[in-house]
C-alpha cells in the first residue's frame, strides 16, 4: 500500500502529510515531484495544501498545467485514490476532475481557525470509519475558500452523495456563522462521481495529533488505509 | 548653495573626508552610493554601536552571536535554533502592504542564509488610535502583507503582540521575528573566504525598485516620504518559498562556501560584508547579473534591494551540483565573479572597471559616534506623580472591563486568525493558548517556546526600568509555558540619535536591557536597531522590543494559561513590586502615563522563571500565566477566557488599594492552578527556590469573583461578560 504526495512549486503542507502518513501512520510514502508522469507504483496520491505557484493567477489555475495532472487522470480512471486538500481541492477544480470553482473569501480575509463538519456522506473509501452524526473538527486556512457550482450541477451532486463535508456549528447546525469563507450551501469538500476522488478545504493532517488539539483527521487517512488493506484500492 | 552629492545620498562631510582617505582618490558615483548605503544608520548602527557593546553576547551554546544574519544557540543532540527581529517601520508607513510583506521577506532569508529551517514567525505592531481610519488602513494592510508573505511562503505565525498609542500614529511600527532550527554541521555563514571560489547570484532579478532604500530608513518621516514610495521593495512569497528550498537543499547537500542574502543595500551589502567577513576581495562582472529591466547602470544594479536574491560562494567542482538544484526550482541564477584575496571588491560593467573599493572600509570602515545625551525635561515630572491622588473606581466591574477591552489589551484574534498559524503542523500552543507560542521539534521530545514582547509606554516613562522590564516580561513568557529562555534578539526602536533627549532614553534603555540580560543569564545573540521613528518633529514612545526563545526539554509538559479544571487551586507565585505607574489602568480608565515604573529585582526573577520551568517539568502545574498589562484583573480574566471557567478567589489585600491590587503591573508574579493533591509538593518546591506562594482559591464554572480580606467584594461577574 503504497503512498505518493504531490510536490508542486509552492506546495508547503506536502511535509505534514508526508510526515503523518510515515510517522504516525508508519505507512509508505514517497513525495511525487510535479513533473513526473509515473504513478503506477501509488495506490492513493495526496495533493497537499499550500500557494502552488504562488497562487498567482487563481489558486490551482497554474498547476492543473503540470505532468502529473496528466497522469493522475488516468490514475484516476483506473479507480484509485485521490485527495486533494485545500489548495491540492483547488487544483482538482481546476482540472476538472471535481466539480465547482472557488472564489474569494465573501470578507476578502485569509481565515486560519477550527471549524465543525458534518460529514453527508461516509460510505467513501475517505469516510467509512467516521461514524454516523460523528462531526470533525479541524483547521481551514486559505483566502479562496468560497466554494461555487451552479444550480444544476448542485442538484446532481446532492443526488449522487457528492457533497461530503459541511461546515457546521458546534450543534451540528448548518448556519451561516458557522461558514467561514462564504461557500455555497456550507460545502467544505466534495467528490467525484465514482468517489475515488476527494477535495475538501479543511486541513485533516492539522488534525491527527493530540498534541496539536484534534485527531478527528486521522479518520479520513484511516479510512482510507482500511479502505486500501481490504484490497479494494 | 545646493548640497553636495555626498550630502544628497545621506554623508556628512566628514564622512566623506574618511571616504576619500580609504579610497586615496575621490569615489565615483557608484562607489560613492556603495558608501552612502553601507554607512547609513541602517547598515552601520553608527550611532548605536558603542552602546550595543554592553550586551552580553556569548553564553551557554550560542554558536553565532551579532554580527552575523541572525544569533544561533546550540540546543543538544545536534540541532541548534537560529533567530533573528528586525524593523521595517518606514516602508509599512507608506506602503503597509508592501513594507509588512518585505519585513517578513527578509527576516527569512536571514534565517535560512544561516542554513537553518524556518519553523516560526512573529511580530510586533504599534499603530496609532483606532479612531483614525489612517489607523484602521495601516491595520488591515499589514496584516493582510504579513500574512499574504508568511502563509504563501508556509511558516506559520505563532505569536505576536500589537499596541496602540498616540505616538505611533504616523510612525507605525512593524517588527518581524523569525525562528529557524538546524543541525549544528549545517551551519552556513556569510563568508567569502577561500580566493578562486566562484560567487553566484541567485533568486530574483535585479531591478530598479528599492534604490536607496536604507538611506530612507535612516531619515525621519516627512510630507515628502510618500514621495519614496519607490525606494520601498515589492516583494515575491513564492519566489522566496522557490528560493528557500533551493538554498537550504545546497546547504544540506554542503555545495556552499558562504551565503548571504540581498537585503538592505542590495549587492552592494552582500558583495562587501562576505568579502570582509570572510578576510578577502571579490570581482564580479555587472554585466552577469540577470536584470529585469533593460540598460540599468552600474549604480542602479548595485544599489537595487530587489527582494528575494542570495549570493553564494561556492567551489568550482560543486557549481554543476547546485546548477541542477537551482534548475530543478527554475530559479534564475548567474555566476557572476570570483572571490580573491586582496581585500578589494571591483566590479566591470560593459568592458569597464566600474567600481575598486576596499571591501572592509565599505561594509565596517563607518565611523562610530557616541553622540551627545541629555535627561528629558519630562523625566522627573512625570515620575513625580502620585498614585494616592487617584479617586479609586466606584464600579469595578466597569473598570476591569474598561482595561480589558482596551484595544492594546483586548484578543488579537481578529489579527492573528488571518496568519496561517498551523501550517507544518507543530504549533502546540496557538497564540491566544499560552504566554508564549509552544512549536514542537520534529523527530524529538522537545519544544521551542517563542515569544516578543515591549512596552514602550513604560519604557518611556522610565527608560533604564523599562528596558529591564522588557526583558524579564518575555523571558518570562516564556518561562510561563514551562521553557527554559536560552538567548534574545531585540529590535530597538527609536527617535533620532542626533537629539541628546532621544540618545539619552536609548543610553538608558540598553544599559537596563543590558544589566537584565546579564542577571538573567540570557545573551543577545542578533537584533538591529531603528532609529529616526519620528513624524512632525514628535519622537515615538522609546520601543526596544525583544524577541525571546525557550526550550522545552519535554513539549508534552508544557503550560499554557487557561484554567483546566473546576477545583484546582488558584495560586500566586512571586511578589514583584507593583505599581499603577504607567500601567494600562491609568491611561485608560484615568487618562494618565505617568508615574512610577516598578522595579526589578533580577535575581528575584531569575529564581522565579527557573521554579516555573522545574514546576512544568515535573507536571505540578495545571497552568500558568504572567500577569502583565492590566494587572491582575486582565490576567484573571484571561485565565478564565481560555479555560472556559472562572475562579473563587479570596485576596488578601493589606497595605494596598483595592484598585493597585486590581490593576497594578509589574514584574515577578505569575498566577498558577493547579491540582490540590499537588500543593505539598508546590509549597516544597517553591521553599526550595525561595519564592513567596500564596493560595487564593480555586477554579469553578461560570463565574469570576474576587472577595478581599478587608471583607468586601471586588468582583462577581460572569465570564460572558468578558467577551
Amino acid at each position: 500500500m503504497k503512498f505518493g504526495v504531490v510536490v508542486f512549486p509552492g506546495s508547503n503542507c506536502d511535509v505534514d502529510v508526508y510526515y503523518l502518513l510515515r510517522d504516525v501512520l508508519e505507512g509508505d510514502v514517497e513525495y511525487i515531484w510535479h513533473k513526473e508522469s509515473e504513478l503506477h507504483r501509488f495506490d492513493a496520491i495526496i495533493l497537499p495544501g499550500g500557494f502552488s505557484y504562488g497562487d498567482y493567477l487563481r489558486p490551482g489555475a497554474i498547476a492543473r498545467f503540470s505532468p502529473v495532472m496528466q497522469s493522475l487522470q488516468d490514475f484516476v480512471e483506473k479507480g484509485k485514490l485521490v485527495l486533494g486538500i485545500c489548495n491540492g481541492f483547488q487544483i482538482l477544480a481546476e482540472a476538472e476532475m471535481l466539480p465547482g470553482a472557488f472564489c474569494r473569501n465573501t470578507h476578502l480575509q485569509f481565515r486560519c481557525s477550527y471549524v465543525y463538519l458534518k460529514v453527508e456522506n461516509t460510505n467513501l473509501p475517505f469516510t467509512r470509519e467516521v461514524g454516523t452524526g460523528q462531526l470533525l473538527q479541524m483547521p481551514v486556512a486559505n483566502a479562496d475558500g468560497n466554494y461555487y457550482v451552479d444550480e444544476v450541477q448542485l442538484k446532481n451532486m446532492h443526488q449522487n452523495g457528492q457533497v461530503v463535508f459541511r461546515y457546521v456549528d458546534k450543534w451540528g447546525e448548518n448556519s451561516p456563522a458557522a461558514n467561514p469563507s462564504g461557500a455555497l450551501a456550507n460545502i467544505a469538500g466534495v467528490c467525484n462521481k465514482r468517489g475515488n476522488v476527494l477535495g475538501m478545504m479543511p486541513h485533516p493532517e492539522r488534525a491527527a495529533d493530540t498534541l496539536l488539539g484534534s485527531e478527528d483527521g486521522l479518520l479520513i487517512f484511516d479510512s482510507m488505509l482500511k479502505y486500501l488493506a481490504a484490497g479494494k484500492g | 548653495m545646493e548640497d553636495a552629492v555626498y550630502q544628497q545620498m545621506g554623508l556628512k562631510e566628514d564622512e566623506y573626508k574618511k571616504i576619500l582617505d580609504a579610497l586615496g582618490r575621490e569615489p565615483n558615483f557608484t562607489e560613492l552610493g556603495m558608501f552612502a548605503v553601507m554607512w547609513s544608520e541602517h547598515c552601520s548602527y553608527k550611532h548605536s554601536r558603542k552602546i550595543l557593546s554592553q550586551f552580553p553576547v556569548e553564553g551557554e551554546g550560542v554558536l553565532q552571536g551579532p554580527g552575523e544574519n541572525a544569533g544561533v544557540i546550540d540546543i543538544g543532540e545536534g540541532m541548534a535554533v537560529a533567530f533573528k527581529i528586525e524593523s521595517h517601520n518606514h516602508p509599512s508607513s507608506i506602503e503597509p502592504y508592501q513594507g509588512a510583506a518585505t519585513g517578513v521577506g527578509g527576516i527569512l532569508r536571514d534565517i535560512f542564509t544561516m542554513g537553518a529551517q524556518p519553523v516560526a514567525l512573529l511580530n510586533s505592531l504599534r499603530f496609532g488610535p483606532l479612531d483614525d481610519p489612517r489607523t484602521s488602513f495601516l491595520i488591515d494592510r499589514v496584516v493582510e502583507g504579513i500574512g499574504g508573505y508568511g502563509n504563501c511562503v508556509g511558516i506559520p505565525t505563532v505569536a505576536g503582540e500589537i499596541y496602540f498609542e498616540e505616538c505611533y500614529r504616523k510612525n507605525p511600527l512593524v517588527n518581524a521575528m523569525a525562528v529557524g532550527v538546524l543541525p549544528v554541521e549545517m551551519l552556513s555563514k556569510g563568508a567569502a573566504s577561500e580566493a578562486g571560489n566562484l560567487v553566484v547570484l541567485v533568486g530574483a532579478r535585479t531591478g530598479r525598485d528599492g534604490i536607496h532604500g536604507v538611506t530612507f530608513a535612516s531619515e525621519e518621516l516627512n510630507d515628502n516620504s510618500e514621495e519614496k514610495r519607490p525606494s520601498v521593495q515589492v516583494g515575491d512569497p513564492f519566489m522566496e518559498k522557490l528560493l528557500m528550498e533551493a538554498c537550504l537543499e545546497a546547504v544540506r547537500k554542503k555545495l556552499v562556501m558562504g551565503m548571504q542574502d540581498l537585503g538592505g543595500a542590495g549587492l552592494t551589502c552582500a558583495v562587501t560584508e562576505m568579502a570582509s567577513r570572510g578576510g578577502a576581495g571579490m570581482e564580479i562582472n555587472l554585466d552577469r547579473v540577470p536584470c529585469r529591466e533593460e540598460a540599468m547602470n552600474a549604480y542602479e544594479i548595485m544599489l537595487s534591494e530587489s527582494q528575494e536574491r542570495m549570493l553564494l560562494a561556492v567551489k568550482d567542482q560543486n557549481l554543476e551540483a547546485l546548477q541542477e538544484i537551482f534548475e530543478r526550482w527554475e530559479l534564475p541564477y548567474a555566476v557572476i565573479g570570483r572571490v580573491t584575496d586582496d581585500g578589494m571588491v571591483r566590479a566591470w560593467h560593459q568592458g569597464e572597471i566600474v567600481i575598486s573599493v576596499p571591501a572592509a572600509s565599505v561594509a565596517e570602515g563607518a565611523p562610530a559616534y557616541k553622540p551627545v545625551s541629555r535627561e528629558p525635561a519630562y523625566y522627573k515630572k512625570r515620575r513625580s506623580f502620585q498614585e494616592v491622588a487617584l479617586t479609586p473606581p466606584e464600579d469595578y466591574h466597569e473598570a476591569l472591563l474598561k482595561v480589558l477591552f482596551s484595544p492594546s489589551v483586548a484578543s488579537k484574534e481578529w489579527a492573528w486568525k488571518r496568519y496561517d498559524h498551523m501550517v507544518r503542523t507543530s504549533t502546540v500552543l496557538l497564540p491566544g493558548d499560552g504566554d508564549a507560542g509552544v512549536l514542537r521539534m520534529r523527530g524529538t521530545n522537545k519544544g521551542l517556546a517563542v515569544t516578543v514582547d515591549g512596552n514602550g509606554r513604560k519604557v518611556y516613562l522610565d527608560p533604564y526600568r523599562g528596558g529591564m522590564l522588557a526583558v524579564a516580561e518575555a523571558t518570562r513568557n516564556i518561562s510561563c509555558t514551562g521553557a527554559k529562555p536560552l538567548g534574545i534578539t531585540d529590535c530597538l526602536n527609536f527617535g533620532s540619535p542626533e537629539n541628546p533627549e532621544i540618545y539619552w532614553q536609548f543610553e538608558e534603555a540598553v544599559q537596563g536591557m543590558a544589566e537584565a540580560c546579564k542577571v538573567l543569564g540570557v545573551p543577545v545573540v542578533s537584533g538591529n536597531v531603528s532609529f529616526y521613528n519620528e513624524a512632525e518633529q514628535s519622537s515615538i514612545y522609546p520601543t526596544p522590543v525583544v524577541g525571546a526563545v525557550g526550550l522545552l526539554e519535554d513539549v508534552s509538559a508544557c503550560l499554557s494559561m487557561g484554567f483546566k479544571k473546576e477545583g484546582d487551586l488558584v495560586a500566586l507565585l512571586g511578589n514583584g513590586d507593583l505599581s499603577l505607574g504607567g500601567s494600562e489602568f491609568l491611561k485608560v480608565v484615568h487618562g494618565e502615563v505617568a508615574g512610577r515604573i516598578p522595579d526589578l529585582i533580577p535575581l528575584q526573577e531569575k529564581l522565579l522563571q527557573a521554579l516555573i520551568c522545574k514546576l512544568a517539568h515535573q507536571g505540578v502545574l495545571s497552568s500558568a500565566h504572567d500577569i502583565s498589562d492590566g494587572g491582575l484583573g486582565v490576567a484573571l480574566a484571561e485565565c478564565c477566557m481560555a479555560g472556559g471557567l472562572g475562579a473563587d478567589l479570596a485576596i488578601s489585600n493589606e497595605g494596598m488599594r483595592p484598585d493597585q491590587l486590581l490593576f497594578g503591573e509589574g514584574p515577578s508574579r505569575v498566577l498558577v492552578s493547579l491540582p490540590e493533591e499537588n500543593l505539598e509538593r508546590l509549597e516544597k518546591i517553591a521553599g526550595d527556590y525561595n519564592v513567596p506562594l500564596v493560595v487564593w482559591g480555586k477554579v469553578q464554572a461560570n463565574n469570576l469573583r474576587v472577595k478581599l480580606s478587608s471583607g468586601e467584594t471586588l468582583l462577581n461577574m460572569p465570564l460572558s461578560q468578558f467577551t
